[in-house]
């Protein structure tokens, strides 16, 4: 039961999520749900090479096939604009970064495996492959430049012959922090080094991505439907920088999005593609991605190789920390790429913890392999995998307690301005820390692994902790880290004549439930049932402007939006209940959707206010206009930060290396929660994620530039039977302290906090079974490496 | 895909005549081959479906000079084979069955297609060898040491259609599948028959060579069929497949360690 004077359905609930019934009935609009009437279908001839200098495309014979609209190559993007990059690396010389041309189809040279050198527009989709078939490419092959540090030593071999080298930045953070943090290591009781990888991801959203370009040759209007994360950031990029379309003359739509995970945000070729190909041919133009071709184009994750260094003194107490990685951007810059290594990494390699000094060094490198962007969680986890991988092992070399370490290490007062730049608001990591223990049973440990010894079996614990960052802001901020957008968001509120609202928002939905959790915040400020607020997103024709959905934004800016709209929204209405009850403005008191006068049984109704509004006889018409409709823009002031403590029990198989999940427990500090069976669900996904991540997720590229892992025969996606049934707790809650929810973000944490738990634990299982030597394994722990690792 | 036609014929004599085109294919289940014409791997001119041919459709035991043995129509899927032997005196081969795939591959996949298609990770292989079975074709009947002839490599010829699987009922049997993380076929399978006149031991997903007789195990469990009587023995790991997966060193590793479990469980 809800609270005294609170809704049903309201802040709290765990309401069903309304948008399910539609998904799991089969009666959503995806982006293939979408035909044109006459609609052409594109085929992209990809490179095969991983490398190459192309030398000729000839598209004559296939140009005459059956079905055939036009075949376009490089040659026709030529005064096109270029896939733009959305964020500028300053470096630590205060040089700016390296960034190649991007064109939309190959010219000049192909750069990896799936990179588009021409596109088939057909009548029918097979047509449009039988005629790519016929077309004639000559390459050159070149070598492929696959390892990163390779890539480095060697500037004989480039990816992009106009750069000076392979790398693309050099970045150092904090640079004045350097000779410090040097000092500190060299001259500390004790330093532990780790060497590690975090291994390259392939998001693999259920549905692949998918674009339809239609032209209306009678207005000039040009629409394009695709799957994104943020509709109104590809007008933007798409409009300004590729195809120079202002944003008045292009919509994009992106309807139901079945999952992005990061790979959904960026502006990709095809995109532009489409929405040109359909004003040069004058019909609709759609591509659907086929799941062997979403291998080789949507942007991979992660792939950062590091070496980390840790001083503590000789009580335990973190000195210095420093790190050295090398990041890989592939073969081009995908929109957000140069921001993950760096400042979605460097600033939070405090983690939990005081430590004083800390300096990090990222080379961004270009290699022969498809582009690196933001993947779930993008930057914090292979900041949180490295520190709490190099505080577990430095536990181990000095004999401590891996727990109370970290505890003697927390932050525990707050604001705490860490030396990587950023201000932690709020957070207990004690508290999260003691309700991990509770609810993982860890007293219960020691007979738990004498039950799975019993069995043959070797258990071990890994526990660590995790501090991200969501709602990347302020835009004045960014704008000076190197962002070329704003990070704010807006909302737009429409109360109807009868009481109905529709809420616009420029977060977007691939799966969050959104459609669900914002109209809980919205009834609850009113005091009406939440089925009456239905939220729009999706169509820069509909939402005003927006920024979408990544970093775990959504609820904390786009929600803080929304509630600054319905602010307004409550504000006006007020003015029109106190005319209709011929009171003072400031006496108007409204709960449970309806509006009194303090002191006075004088009431009326949400709905007699709405309609009043749009039926203005009996109105303040000398003060107020008519209608109800707000929009605000929300600029956060700061991140927020999320954190918590999650622990895992593995039971590795010693004949196989075989590595099971026994159990799995999360203890998150979210902040207030909305919807908390949502909460759940993200956070299980999330862990889902960072255990595919651990255990079985490889993107694996031979020195050919060849994806050996092209497909799910080799390419190992968690399956429900590879995941247990894990125990989340997140009422350890401290607010955000400066957005009006006072929410933190839940939708990373999972995939942040999950894999260092799980390469603790199997550390833990071998050193326990007296394997002393092994003191970390790379990502996946597949049953070969773990067997290769106990028999070397 | 390229177009291509389909023919659905009701005999297997219809089939054969339909394939006697030499573009044409044969098309059972189809969970390797329709996945390959989408890729455009194949251009067959016609499909021959034997999905309509019910003489293929049978499962019963009957018995012969050797003793008792499951006879098996090509056309029964992996579900049916799973379910049709889940009671009675080979639960073995009903696991087998039943772990093949997912529900959507078991529903489609044909004992007999897959026989015919002999990847070097598919489980029935190694019970068609590990029982000493027979393939049966239009033709002729071919003992299971001389069909199975290397990677995606049988003894069938041009327009030869395997029409039934004959296995003989061990006393004691069973099948251990270490599977690989991302396909889940075998990463190594091995299957472990005990018959009275002695023990049979074949392995799937190793070898470069596909399906196998680990020989040395079969003459040591012959006289001594427990686990420890393979603990000294050796697998040679020069044959072995080496890919993302796993090493030789580990597939060969694993040969053993699955013999042994599979022992453990079948006693």
């Amino acid at each position: 039961m809800p609270a005294d004077g609170a809704i049903e359905g309201g802040l709290g609930a765990s309401n069903k999520r309304r948008e399910d019934v539609r998904f799991l009935k089969g009666t959503g609009n995806y982006t293939d749900d979408i035909n044109m009437r006459g609609q052409a279908y594109v085929y992209f001839l990809r490179s095969e090479v991983a490398h190459g200098r192309l030398k000729s495309v000839d598209t004559t014979e296939a140009s005459a096939m059956d079905g055939v609209v036009r075949i376009f190559t490089g040659a026709d993007f030529e005064g096109v604009g270029g896939i733009p990059c959305g964020w500028q690396i300053t470096d630590r010389f205060g040089e700016v970064m390296q960034e190649p041309a991007h064109p939309v189809l190959a010219q000049g040279k192909v750069r990896h495996v799936g990179d588009p050198i021409a596109a088939v527009v057909a009548d029918t989709l097979e047509q449009a492959r039988d005629a790519a078939e016929a077309i004639e490419v000559d390459i050159e092959e070149l070598p492929a430049v696959i390892n990163m540090k390779d890539a480095l030593a060697d500037s004989s071999n480039k990816v992009h012959d106009d750069l000076t080298s392979n790398l693309c930045y050099d970045w150092g953070f904090v640079e004045e922090n350097r000779d410090a943090v040097d000092a500190a290591i060299k001259g500390a009781h004790h330093v532990t080094t780790l060497e590690l990888v975090n291994n390259r991801l392939i998001a693999n959203p259920m549905e692949p991505r998918v674009a339809v370009g239609d032209f209306n040759s009678g207005t000039g209007d040009h629409t394009l439907y695709t799957t994104s994360q943020n509709p109104h950031v590809i007008r933007l990029l798409m409009g300004a920088f590729v195809l120079g379309i202002p944003e008045h003359k292009l919509r994009v739509v992106s309807p139901d999005v079945g999952g992005g995970f990061g790979t959904k945000i960026f502006h990709y070729a095809e995109e532009a593609f489409c929405t040109f190909a359909a004003k040069a041919c004058d019909r609709p133009v759609k591509w659907t991605s086929t799941r062997s071709e979403a291998f080789v184009s949507d942007a991979h994750g992660r792939d950062h190789v590091t070496k980390i260094e840790l001083a503590l003194d000789k009580d335990g107490n973190f000195l210095a920390l420093r790190t050295d990685t090398h990041a890989n951007m592939g073969a081009y810059l995908s929109t957000f790429a140069p921001s993950v290594p760096t400042w979605l990494h460097g600033t939070l390699m405090a983690g939990n913890y005081k430590t004083p000094l800390i300096y990090v060094n990222v080379k961004a490198v270009f290699t022969n392999t498809v582009p690196v962007d933001a993947y779930r969680g993008a930057g914090r986890p292979e900041a949180t995998f490295q520190l709490e991988r190099v505080v577990d092992k430095a536990a181990r070399e000095m004999g401590m307690d891996p727990i109370a370490l970290r505890r003697q290490n927390f932050i525990t007062e707050f604001p705490y301005a860490t030396p990587v730049a950023v201000e932690y608001d709020t957070g207990d990591y004690e508290a999260t820390m003691a309700k991990l223990e509770d609810i993982a049973d860890l007293a219960g440990f020691e007979a738990r692994r004498e039950d799975s010894a019993n069995r043959g079996m070797l258990r071990g614990l890994g526990v660590n902790c995790y501090i991200e960052a969501c709602g990347i802001a302020p835009s004045n901020l960014v704008g000076q880290l190197g962002a070329r957008a704003g990070l704010y968001e807006s909302a737009t509120v429409r109360v109807n004549a009868t009481g109905g609202l529709v809420v616009m928002t420029g977060s977007h939905s691939h799966g969050q439930g959104h459609e669900t959790a914002f109209p809980q915040v919205i009834a609850d400020m009113i005091g009406i049932n939440p089925n009456m607020v239905e939220i729009v997103h999706g169509d820069t024709a509909k939402v005003p402007m927006g920024m979408g959905t990544y970093g775990s934004r959504s609820l904390a800016v786009g929600g803080s939006a929304m509630v600054k709209a319905t602010e307004k929204i409550i504000s006006k209405a007020k003015k029109i209940a106190a005319h209709l009850m011929e009171a003072s403005d400031a006496d108007i008191e409204l709960a449970n959707g309806e509006f009194s006068v303090a002191g006075t049984d004088k009431k009326v109704a949400w709905g007699d206010v709405t309609l009043a509004a749009y039926v203005p006889h009996n109105y303040p018409l000398e003060d107020i206009e008519p209608g109800l409709e707000e929009t605000a823009f929300y600029d956060p002031a700061n991140f927020t930060y999320p954190s918590g403590a999650y622990a895992c029990e593995v039971e590795v198989d010693p004949d196989t290396g075989k590595v099971t999940i026994a159990a799995f427990a999360a203890a998150d500090d979210f902040g207030n929660i909305v919807n908390p069976m949502i909460v759940d669900g993200q956070v299980h996904g999330g862990i889902g994620q960072g255990i595919g991540q651990a255990l079985l997720e490889q993107a694996s590229y031979n020195s050919d530039g060849q994806l050996v892992s092209g497909s799910y025969m080799d390419y190992a996606m968690p399956r429900a039977d590879d995941v247990p049934f894990y125990t989340v707790d997140h009422s350890c809650q401290t607010p955000c302290t400066h957005n009006p929810l006072g929410v933190k973000g839940c939708g990373e944490a999972g995939a942040i906090g999950s894999p260092p738990a799980v390469v603790n634990a199997v550390v833990d299982a071998l050193q326990r079974a007296g394997h002393d030597s092994i003191t970390h394994i790379d990502m996946p722990l597949s049953p070969s490496r773990v067997w290769s690792a106990m028999n070397s | 895909m390229y177009e291509f036609d389909i023919e659905k014929p009701s005999t297997v004599e219809a089939a054969v005549a339909a394939l006697a085109d030499g573009d044409n294919m044969a098309l059972a289940g189809g969970q390797t081959l329709i996945p390959t014409l989408k890729q455009r791997l194949a251009a067959p001119e016609k499909l021959v479906s034997l999905s309509g041919i019910d003489s293929l459709k049978h499962i019963g035991m009957d018995s012969g000079p050797d003793g008792d043995f499951w006879r098996i129509g090509a056309g029964m899927t992996h579900a049916h084979v799973a379910l049709e032997t889940e009671d009675g005196n080979f639960t073995t081969l009903s696991r087998v069955a039943g772990n093949i795939g997912d529900p959507a591959v078991r529903n489609r996949g044909t004992i007999g297609g897959s026989l015919a298609n002999n990847d070097p990770s598919a489980d029935y292989p190694a019970v068609v060898l590990g029982l000493g079975g027979t393939v049966v074709t239009n033709r002729r009947e071919i003992q299971s040491g001389d069909y199975f002839q290397g990677l995606f490599e049988t003894a069938l010829e041009e327009g030869e259609i395997i029409t039934e699987v004959h296995l003989p009922v061990p006393e004691i049997s069973n099948y251990q599948k270490f599977v690989q993380p991302a396909s889940r076929f075998a990463l190594v399978g091995v299957f472990v028959a005990k018959f009275a006149d002695g023990v049979r031991v074949a392995v799937t997903g190793a070898s470069e060579d596909g399906v196998f007789r680990w020989s040395e195990a079969e003459t040591a469990l012959s006289g001594d069929f427990s686990a420890s009587a393979v603990e000294d023995l050796q697998m040679e790991d020069g044959h072995m497949i080496e890919d993302l997966h796993g090493t030789r060193a580990y597939r060969a590793h694993l040969v053993k360690v699955m013999t042994r479990r599979a022992i453990q469980a079948a006693v």
